[in-house]
Formats: C-alpha cells, structure tokens, sequence
C-alpha cells in the first residue's frame, strides 16, 4: 500500500509541517489565539454481492480545520485540499470571519496548563498491507457462509470488508501539538430471508484496531444469518405496559442519550432533562459508568481531548449518581465549570455493574418484550420523552415466543434510566459507549388495538 | 451551464477535453460499460447566533474528482482530493481494477446534454457582505424573543453553498451545473413553571441568501417556531395504540418519502430486497392517491437542472391512482434492469458513488376540504409537524416521529398531544388512505434524506390526509 501505511510518521510529519505554517501564518496576521486539526487517512473497501464484485473502492481522504481567536471573536474554515494554497486561504477565510463575529466571552483555547504531556503509544496501529484481492476473498466467505447457513436465506444485500489507516495531528498556539495514528479494519454482511409471510433483512458486524481480533469471516456470515432467520414470522403485540429488554447494540442507544443530555451543548442551551442533575441518582445504585480514554486498543482511545488536553480514567456516573458532566473548555466556560477533558465527546465510556448472563436476564424479564432494533428520531433530549420504532421478541416465562414488529416503544428517559433493573455481562465492545443488555422495569408498548 | 462549470473546474488545473478523453480512456479496460469522472467544488459558508450573539462562522470548501469504472454489476471507484491530471490518471488506474486487465479502449468525450435550468446561477456565498449576515441574526433574535415572554433561549443557523459540478462518461455524457444552495433555521426553547419545550422552524431553496433575509420569510419562520413551542408546553401524554392519523400537508410528506419513496428506489428492486419488489402494474394505495417525484420544480430544495450523473432530472410518476408505475433510477440500475434513468442518480459528493436517491416526492392533491376530513374523524389524532423518519426497505416498516400533534375527538380537534412515533408497513398503508385534501403544499426547504451514510438535499409534501389505522407510539 502507500507510504500512510508503511511509514506513519512521514505524514505526520506532513501533517506537523502544515500546522506550523497555519499556527504562523494566522499569528502574523492577526490572530491572537489559533488552533488547527488535520487529518489524513488511506481506506479501501471490497464488497460482493451473491458471489459477484460489488463494489472495490479506494479512499483517500484528508481534511483541516483551522480556528482562529481575534480577542473573543472567533472564526473557522475547513477544506479537504491539503495544497499549501487552500490551506492558506483557509487561514485568511477564518480570520476575515473573525471580524464580523461578536465576542464571546467563553470563545478561546484550555488553559495553557492542562495541555497534555505525557505522550502515550495506546496500541491504536497494527498495520497490514492487505491487496484488493484479499479483501475481495474474505468478503466473498463472509457472504458465503451466510448464505449456505439455510435454505430460508434468500437474498443477499452483500458482505464488504474494509481497512483504514488513519493519522491526525491537532496544534495550537499555546504550543502545544499532538498526533494520533490508527488502524481499523471493518466487515459486514446482510442477508435477506423469506417465507410466505414476506422479506426480512439483518446484519452482523465487526470492528477492530487489529486484524487479528476481527471476527472470523464464517462468525459474521453464520450471525448475520442467525439474525436474519429470527425475524421471520414477525407480528405485532398488543398495546401495554410490560417490562423491556434491550439488547446490547440497542442498549447503548439509551447510554448515549443519558450522555447527551449531561454534555455541555445541551445544558448550556438548558436543551436537556437533565438540567442540574449533578449529584442526583440517575442510574439504580449498583450501575456505574467509567470512562477509559486511554484504554489500549480502544476503540475511541486518545491520550488529549479536541482542545489539547490530557485525558484520564473517570467515573461519570458512580453507584447510580452524576459525578460530573461531560464538557469540552468551551462549553465549561459557558457553564461556569473547569473542562472535563471531553472535547470531541467521551471516549470509551464503559457501563459496570451487570451480573446477569442472557438467559438470567430473560428470566428476571419473565413476560414483556425483547428489542433488538429501534427505529427513527422520536427521542426529545429537552424532555426525555422517548417514542421509538422498535423490532425484536415477545418473551413469555423468561422463554423467546416469536419475533415482533411494527410497534413502538414509550417513556419517559429519567423513567427508562432509574428503572433499569438488571443489566447483563453480554459487552458489546465494538462502539465507543460500552454495554451490556439492559432490562427497564416498564414501558408503553403499542402495536395492535 | 457547462461553460461556467468549465470554467471553475478544469480551467485552473488547465485541464481540457483531451486530457478528459485521456482520463476516460484509462478507466475504460476491456469489459468496462461505463467510465465516468465527477468533478465538484463546493463552497459553504455559514453563521450561528446563540444566546444572543453571533458567536461562530465558518467557511468550508472541498473539490475533488470521483473516478468510476462500471463492469456489469460492479464498480470500482476511487478519488482525488486535488483536480490535476497526474492525481486523475491515478485515481483512474484504481478504479479500473473493476474490469479485466488488457488495452484499454479509445474514448470521445461527448455533447453537452441538453436540460432545461432550474435554479440560477448565483453564488449566494459571495452575495451581499457579511456584516448583514450577522445582523441579521441579531434582528432575528430580538424579534422572536419579542413574539413571547417564555422565550429563553434563541438559536440561528444561516447558511448558504455554491457548487460546481461536472460530469463526463464514456456514454457521451457531458454536463455541467452550477447549484446555489440556502438554508435559515430558527430553534426556540420556551420555559414556563417547570416545563420546557423547543419549536423549530426554518426555510430554503436553490436561490440567493436575499430572498431569506427579506423579513416576510423570516418572520413567518420566527412565528411559526415560537407558535409550536407555545403549543408543545400545553402538550398532554399522547395515546398508545392503532388508531385514525390524519396528516396536514406539506413536511408530513414525509410519511411519503419514507413508506413510498425508498422502497421505490431502482437500487433496491434491481436487487429484488424491497418490499415494492416486482409489483409494478399492482394497487399498492387507494386510487385517490397519485405520487410523483419531480426534480424539475424551479428552484426548490431538492431540484436539480442535471442529476450527479448528467441526466436531465425530470418528474416520475410512482404511484398513479393508487397503481403501481415507476421506479427511481439511476444509469447502472437502469441499464440493469433495462429502463431508461429518471434523473435520479445523486451522490454527496465526489468522494461517495453515485445511487438513485428522490428529489422532491409528493402527492397530488385530492377533492376534500380538509376541514370536512378533520369532521370525519370520531377518535384519532391530527399531526401536524414531524422530525423525519426512517424505514426497513426490506420488511418495508416504517417510522416518522410527530413533533407537534393534536387529538380529535368527535370530529374536532382537542388538546395537544407530545411527541409520538408513527409506525406502520409501506406497502399498505397507502390502502387505508381514506381521504386526500385538496390543499397540496410542499415543505419549506429543510429536508435531509440519508441513504447508506450519504446526505443529500431533498423536498417532500402532501395535502391533508386521512389514514385509517396507523399505530400512534404514545404512553397513554
């Protein structure tokens, strides 16, 4: 592959090369303060469908961001062209925005202090120099095994596999300048089952810094079918209340709104339902959630936040209670409060104090319903009202009866939050937030009369 | 139009129709059906008022070119972030990995496609001086929190983008368009005792930033968002269950874009994994329902003069009196499944593949007065605004959350009801539309329309609409 691969730090170098010139460049113009971030990564995805090539794509991606501090009054300009000429206009663009803006008295880098030092490698490359054509090979067994997994799979909307190597640089006036490199490498496969009652479609993926630790390619085949053929034969419920178990990729939906709604951009525009809920039981007592930015291999680990500043492991939330909000500089100075190292949001937040395997959980819900999947944008983060499409199994004695679909699910987050009354150890470890199943004691489902 | 997107595109890399041939040729290994290069710039600029001032502005521009080699059924596609022939034969070289190795073959570039404009060809981005952009804001600010007391906190985002595009593929196509682009959006929080409540409101189109700063349209946005915020603090539980929705006409039509329009997408029934799959010729609505979607609309949000792949966009009928028509398509979907491109093919950027997407998707209006539909009803509810929704192309379920919405009670309306999820299945719903309005009116420029992680402008509307049983995702 190219050199991005190969030798890193020669586009970090790069990448160091242009901050400088835009750190100096905004300084002798004007700037009083300047921070810029640059990005440039190399991608390729192969994807098949029913055996034949779907898609090969090369991608090679690069980006800046610069701001710019005139006093309080602040500007920003980006671009995805890297030539010395773009990125000076970008400078130029920035300031002249500068101008015109009011000041702003919170606008600014962190304080010069809490910049980060203490450089740490978190295991974030393992570089490979897969071709095309291996990538091409593993898709097509991917979708293979899928596909032979039974007679019900039908269709297939395809499998593709991908990797990433990407570096970032972010610098500022303060002096400061950090990089950061990683690797990724990604699979997926839908499949699409039928029987006389219709279509229905499923996925499985995977993600991984390393190779190594991705899935096999017959794991996310035979799991996207496993998927797939549950859901055949799918009904409604009837309208209720009844206890509700998400499974884990739902379950960290629910995390991310109570994380919303504690960040600074939602409490300083008084935009959350959790205004002043510092110190307040907000999970059961025996839930906590810890945030590990520099845990190894991670996949959001960073050794400095979007401002420069130093992470480190913190509870957000400790036997149920708020400990403190997720900020960013910007936004603790809009709230009267120091950062919390969270520029550019929480990294690696991992839910802690689910004892209860899949089968435990099923049994603790007895009688209710199981999602699997929710659906469209009916969450209101100033409220808490929560109104989804939801997908997933109606369970009856702690056993799965049939698949469900077509309803919705209701109530009230605050509710949803403190009423969750066993959480599992099924981890889902591939996405940032970090859960395992969570059983919420009661809400409104609705699908037939 | 070609000229001008030339004249932006290939004339400061000093590119011209040789090399274009020159760049084709390369993509065009044995095997390969269509070779296609995409050129695009696009500058944006946009301002932010927040707590009462105008704390952020940005400027953003990204170019590049999208090189795509199509082989049968598949694609290989690589890009340049830089537009100069050296990083074009190179980007070239990859996507053509799709076809068999071999000499590559002679390619013309070919005549402009001819389509009629319809938008201008401003660049509302270098209109006007920025300091009336900033006061602006702040005019808007005082008069909203003029309009209600309750109004604590204000938020103004006004943005505006010109784009240059230009496409030249081995079919002969070449053509170019220049897209003008602007967006006012105008969030309000209200507070009274303990409870607060947003309203949104906000407008656009393919025109110049003048048109948005002319007070009649930013009024109307500024009333209409502080209006829905007023209406949601005196909002009660919403029911749970099936039940009679009628939906106000215009941005409800998103009920359209998502229960209709995708499962209507070439891209999907090519593949057979839509649940409108094979079905053209069927009753799939009630024959009061005829459905089109129309890129030709002067200067609209989701308008195009020539789609990302250089067709001229034209109005498809989908749905005419409740039968099945037409689908959506794209040139490699078309070709596939042998039918002409609709001028849907439409990609985010140079950097994303292109794939039919809808433009502006809408129902024609019917005979009922829409206050004689709303007295039809004996128990149900009447939504008025929704947040945008999301559907299973596959299973053919679908969702839009209602962001203001009414009960009805005995043929007339009652309290305010919060925020519900719509649910229900594509292929039917459209079969218990029991009544259509006469009163079709298209949203007002917001829409956004995801599709496989690609963003894209689009338009939606729709007149008054009765449907009868549709699940409403209340806690009541």
């Amino acid at each position: 592959m190219s050199d991005l691969l190969t030798a890193p730090e020669r586009e970090i170098d790069r990448l160091e090369t242009l901050a400088c010139r835009v750190l100096e460049r905004a300084r002798s113009r004007g700037a009083d303060q300047v921070e810029v971030a640059l990005n440039s990564s190399l991608a390729r995805e192969a994807a098949v469908r029913l055996g034949e090539i779907d898609v090969l794509e090369e991608a090679r991606d690069r980006g800046i961001r610069v701001s710019v501090y005139r006093g309080q009054c602040s500007g920003s300009a980006s671009t995805g062209d890297l030539s010395p000429d773009t990125v000076d206009e970008c400078v130029d663009r920035a300031l002249a925005i500068a101008r015109y803006t009011q000041p702003d008295p919170a606008a600014g880098l962190a304080q010069a202090e809490l910049m980060a030092v203490d450089r740490v490698d978190l295991d974030l490359w393992h570089g490979h120099d897969l071709g095309m054509n291996d990538l091409l090979e593993r898709a097509r067994e991917i979708e293979q095994a899928g596909r032979d997994a039974d007679a019900r799979i039908s269709n297939s909307e395809g499998a593709s596999v991908s990797t990433e190597a990407a570096v970032s640089v972010y610098a500022n006036s303060h002096g400061f300048i950090g990089s950061n490199r990683g690797t990724q490498y990604s699979q997926s496969c839908v499949l699409i089952a039928a029987d006389q009652a219709g279509m229905q479609r499923d996925y499985d993926w995977d993600s991984r810094r390393s190779l190594s630790e991705l899935a096999s390619p017959e794991a996310t085949g035979l799991e996207a079918a496993r998927r797939t053929l549950r859901r055949l034969g799918a009904r409604r419920v009837p309208t209720g209340k009844v206890p509700v178990l998400f499974a884990p990729e739902v379950a960290r939906g629910l995390i991310a709104h109570l994380v919303s709604a504690v960040s600074g951009g939602s409490l300083y525009r008084r935009a959350s339902f959790l205004l002043d809920a510092l110190g307040q039981r907000i999970l059961p007592d025996w839930a906590s959630l810890i945030e590990r930015p520099r845990l190894p291999g991670g996949p959001a680990s960073a050794w400095f936040d979007a401002d420069g500043v130093a992470t480190r492991e913190s509870a957000l939330i400790a036997d149920g209670e708020l400990l403190r909000y997720v900020l960013s500089s910007y936004s603790g100075r809009r709230l009267g409060l120091n950062t919390t190292a969270n520029a550019g949001g929480v990294r690696n937040l991992q839910f802690v104090g689910g004892s209860h395997d899949p089968d435990a959980l099923l049994a603790e819900l007895g009688t209710g319903l199981l999602v699997t999947e929710v659906m469209g944008q009916g969450v209101n983060l100033v409220t808490g009202d929560y109104s989804r499409g939801a997908a997933g199994f109606w369970v009856e004695g702690g056993e799965i009866a049939w698949p469900v679909e077509e309803i919705t699910i209701a109530g009230h987050l605050r509710d949803m939050l403190g009423g969750i009354v066993a959480a599992g150890t099924d981890i889902d470890t591939r996405r940032n937030i970090q859960t395992g199943s969570l059983l919420v004691d009661r809400m409104m489902v609705a699908g037939q009369a | 139009m070609l000229e001008l997107a030339r004249g932006q595109l290939l004339e400061p890399a000093g590119l011209d129709d040789a090399d274009l041939e020159k760049v084709l040729a390369r993509l065009c290994g044995p095997g390969v059906d269509l070779g296609e290069a995409y050129f695009q710039r696009r500058v944006r600029e946009s301002w932010m008022l927040e707590d009462g001032s105008v704390r952020g502005g940005s400027w953003d521009v990204d170019q590049g070119v999208g090189l795509r080699a199509v082989a049968g059924t598949g694609t290989g596609f690589a890009y340049a972030d830089s537009i100069s022939l050296p990083a074009l034969l190179q980007a070239a070289g990859s996507a053509r990995a799709i076809g068999r190795s071999g000499q590559s073959g002679r390619v013309r570039a070919g005549q402009g496609v001819v389509a009629e404009a319809r938008y201008g060809t401003e660049d509302p981005t270098s209109a006007g001086r920025p300091a009336d952009r900033v006061e602006l804001l702040r005019t808007i600010d005082a008069y909203v929190r003029s309009l209600d007391a309750r109004v604590s906190q204000v938020t103004v985002n006004l943005s505006a983008s010109h784009e240059a595009v230009l496409v030249v593929a081995s079919d002969g196509a070449l053509a170019g368009d220049i897209r003008p682009l602007v967006r006012l959006d105008i969030r309000v929080l209200m507070e009274e005792n303990d409870r607060r409540e947003q309203g949104f409101a906000g407008g656009g189109g393919r025109f110049d930033l003048s048109e948005l700063m002319n007070p009649e349209s930013w009024q109307e946005y500024a009333t209409e968002a502080v209006r829905q915020a007023a209406v949601n603090l005196t909002a009660e539980d919403a029911p749970a269950g099936h039940m009679t929705v009628v939906l106000g006409p215009g941005w409800p039509g998103v009920l359209l874009h998502e229960a209709i329009g995708h499962g209507l997408e070439g891209d999907f029934n090519r593949k057979g994994i839509s649940a409108f799959s094979n079905r053209i010729g069927e009753q799939v609505a009630s024959p009061e329902c005829t459905i089109v979607d129309d890129g030709t609309l002067a200067r609209r949000r989701g308008s195009l003069t020539v789609d990302d792949e250089g067709t001229a966009a034209s109005c498809t009928t989908l749905i005419e009196n409740g039968r099945l028509v037409g689908y959506m398509q794209d040139k490699l979907n078309a070709r596939l499944m042998g039918a002409k491109p609709t001028g849907n093919g439409r990609r985010e950027s140079f950097a994303h593949l292109p794939m039919p997407r809808m433009t502006n998707t809408y129902m024609l209006p019917g005979k009922h007065d829409p206050a004689e539909i709303i007295a039809s009803v004996d128990d149900g509810i009447y939504a008025v605004n929704f947040n945008g929704g999301q559907v299973d192309i596959t299973s053919g379920k679908f969702v839009f959350a209602a962001s203001e919405a009414y009960r009805i009670r005995n043929g007339k309306l009652g309290a305010a009801i919060k925020g519900a999820t719509l649910i229900g299945n594509g292929p039917d719903v459209l079969t218990r539309v029991g009544m259509v309005g006469n009163d079709l009116s298209l949203d007002s420029g917001v829409g956004v329309c995801g599709k496989e992680g690609q963003s894209v402008p689009v338009g939606v509307g729709q007149p008054t609409l009765r449907i009868d049983g549709l699940t409403v995702g209340g806690t009541a």
